[in-house]
């Protein structure tokens, strides 16, 4: 099989030390081209960290990444971007100071004219993007003018979500999207990620909800205390199963020593 | 999209609200001020703070008394746009009174003239080396690099060395000042070129400061320069993780500001036709203090230039206020600093107040 083909993701060893703690030891796993994987795991396991190595917010300390064929070592996130990886962070990187569609389109401004930093914003036109997008994802936004301030914690995530679904893209990453919203925003934002399926655009999802995931993705992976120690099927695995590996009560044969 | 869409979680959007902007909240601050002045002038010294009181010209405001104030705060004024969109970005320039004093003495050093009443001029540092009536060219783009490069350093030691703007513009604050008495061993430079005396001339630094406080105000609205100040400004890590290049906007940021501080320096001593190594000493706390005033959050991601420059007619006025009702100058230091203190709590309060919202 065409590796390059089917793989649009793949990781090997990858390590992250902060100081001391070891938050990310030897991750090594695979998500091809189309597949939706969710990541699982306790408070601090690494999930979180396990993005910002991938995604160029930080540097890690070990470890390879190949994104789309190519080995990669991003520098920062717009590189990430650039290449494809759209992302949710579970800090929503949002600027709460500006109003909706300046923040969907931070750091990659529409432009009028070009003229280096001094760059004229396309302002109608970013704002124009922002209602399709908005309308698109069926995100509703009561006043697109308003600072993201005054908005929900809810709101806030349906913005940083809307942010990643207007951009095509080859892998979206989503760090716990749901974890502020009520049950019907929770049902939007699976929508926008049934769509993203359809579409075949493959997908990293970080979620807590055992429900959820059983719902979306394909595949699961846990992490415990910053290294894998399970990837399983779904059709091979249940709620009860995950939760031994979440916990430590059982640790996958490939992964014995690991945890 | 209606008024009252329901937003996510069925919220429903009030329209009624919507925040007043801050600028206008300023603008009536100024006018209020302005009010107290003309009540306090009829009651103190029994004469009209604004409006013209003499037979002798038939204008209705009192033009003189305006020209003063606007001038004399026009040159720390382009101080403070420079000053204004290195606060929104979340930083601070402590550094730009004395970065005004250095590139005061580097540039009207490479600006004075040869010849003073046919003797050649005494105060010409560069007379030996036949550097004197160079044309006019010369000292502004001295100047303007001077003062990029001071910024520059600022912003390469804030950004990359990752030292807090407060010490790094702080330790820019005592250096630069070192530089004007170094440059010219202490003495003044006087005597420039024609040219160079018509920057400054009448009604100029009002001129340079409006064209200076329009173009930063477009800038920071529409183009992606002022977008990205604000996004820094507003949330630096969130920023960073959107991909904004938040070490090179930093540096290119402080060296506007200290681009613009170079161009003041070169209108003041234009205007006063010569440099002095005490020049612009606590205009960073002026500037400071006119952004404050006029809405500027010192946290960052909040103000503007417009809001900045109602803070420094505010300023002006309070302090051309104090001359007029003949009140002693140590006054006017006192009230200067219960202002800045009172602008920082009313900042404090409106975040709380939008917090809780
Ligand atoms: N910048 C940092 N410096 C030091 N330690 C860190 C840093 N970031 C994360 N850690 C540590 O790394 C570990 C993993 O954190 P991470 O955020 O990846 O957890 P997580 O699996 O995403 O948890 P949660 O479900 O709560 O989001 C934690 O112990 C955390 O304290
Ligand atoms: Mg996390």
């Amino acid at each position: 099989m065409n590796d390059t083909q089917e793989t649009i993701l793949k990781v090997e060893g990858l390590t992250k030390h902060y100081g001391g703690v070891h938050a990310l030891q030897d991750a090594s796993c695979e998500i091809r081209r189309g597949e939706h994987v969710a990541i699982m795991g306790d408070n601090g396991a690494g999930k979180s960290t396990f993005v910002r190595q991938i995604t160029g917010v930080e540097q890690r300390t070990a470890g390879k990444v190949v994104f789309d064929g190519r080995e990669v070592s991003f520098p920062g996130p717009l590189a990430a971007r650039e290449a494809g990886i759209e992302t949710v962070f579970q800090n929503l990187a949002l600027a709460d100071d500006l109003d909706v569609p300046s923040n969907l389109f931070l750091g990659r401004e529409k432009v009028l004219f070009n003229l280096g930093p001094f760059s004229i914003l396309d302002r109608r036109g970013m704002r124009k993007a922002t209602e399709e997008g908005l309308m698109r994802t069926g995100v509703k936004i009561p006043n697109l003018n308003n600072s993201i301030r005054n908005m929900s914690g809810g709101q806030r995530q349906c913005v940083a979500i809307a942010r990643t679904a207007t951009f095509p893209s080859k892998l979206t990453i989503m760090d716990e999207p749901t974890a502020a919203l009520g049950v019907q925003e929770t049902a939007q934002v699976e929508e926008i990620i049934r769509t993203l399926k359809e579409s075949g655009e493959s997908l990293i999802l970080v979620s807590h909800n055992m429900r959820q995931v059983f719902d979306l993705v394909d595949r699961i992976i846990v992490f415990r205390r910053g290294r894998i120690v399970a990837n399983l099927n779904k059709e091979d695995t249940d709620g009860q199963d995950v939760v031994a590996y979440i916990t430590g009560a059982k640790t996958g044969a490939e992964y014995a020593g690991a945890a | 999209m209606s008024d009252t869409a329901h937003g996510v979680g069925g919220l429903t959007f009030d329209a009624k609200k919507r925040s007043v902007p801050t600028e206008l909240n300023v603008f009536l601050a100024l006018i209020l001020i302005v009010v107290i002045f003309e009540i306090l002038g009829w009651w103190m010294v029994d004469n009209s703070f604004l409006f013209n009181t003499s037979d002798r010209i038939d204008t209705l405001f009192n033009i003189q008394r305006i020209k003063i104030m606007i001038l004399q705060f026009s040159i720390i004024g382009i101080i403070a746009i420079g000053v204004t969109q290195v606060i929104i970005m979340g930083g601070i320039d402590l550094s730009s009174g004395s970065v005004l004093g250095a590139v005061a003495m580097v540039t009207m050093s490479f600006a004075q003239a040869s010849e003073v009443n046919g003797n050649p001029n005494p105060r010409a540092l560069f007379l030996e080396q036949g550097w004197v009536d160079l044309p006019v060219l010369v000292p502004i783009m001295v100047g303007l690099s001077a003062g990029a490069l001071a910024g520059f350093i600022n912003g390469f030691l804030i950004a990359v060395t990752r030292i807090p703007p407060f010490i790094a513009t702080l330790g820019m604050l005592l250096s630069a000042r070192g530089v004007a008495l170094w440059w010219s061993n202490g003495n003044p430079l006087s005597f420039p070129t024609e040219s160079y005396k018509i920057i400054g001339a009448g009604m100029m630094p009002v001129y340079i400061f409006l064209f200076i406080a329009v173009l930063f105000g477009l800038i920071m609205k529409y183009t992606v320069y002022g977008k990205h100040t604000y996004a820094i400004g507003s949330n630096e890590q969130s920023a960073r993780m959107s991909g904004i290049k938040v070490e090179r906007h930093k540096i290119l940021v402080y060296t506007i500001a200290g681009i613009l501080a170079g161009l003041a320096a070169i209108v003041l001593s234009s205007k006063q036709e010569t440099a002095q190594t005490g020049m612009g000493v606590m205009y960073e706390l002026d500037a400071i203090a006119m952004a404050v005033i006029g809405g500027v959050s010192l946290s960052g991601g909040r103000g503007s230039v417009l809001g900045a420059t109602i803070g420094m007619l505010i300023l002006g006025v309070i302090l051309s206020g104090f001359i007029f009702l003949r009140l002693d100058a140590y006054y006017q230091e006192i009230v200067k600093g219960a202002i800045i203190v009172g602008a920082v709590v009313l900042d404090q309060w409106r975040q709380q107040r939008a917090m809780a919202r």
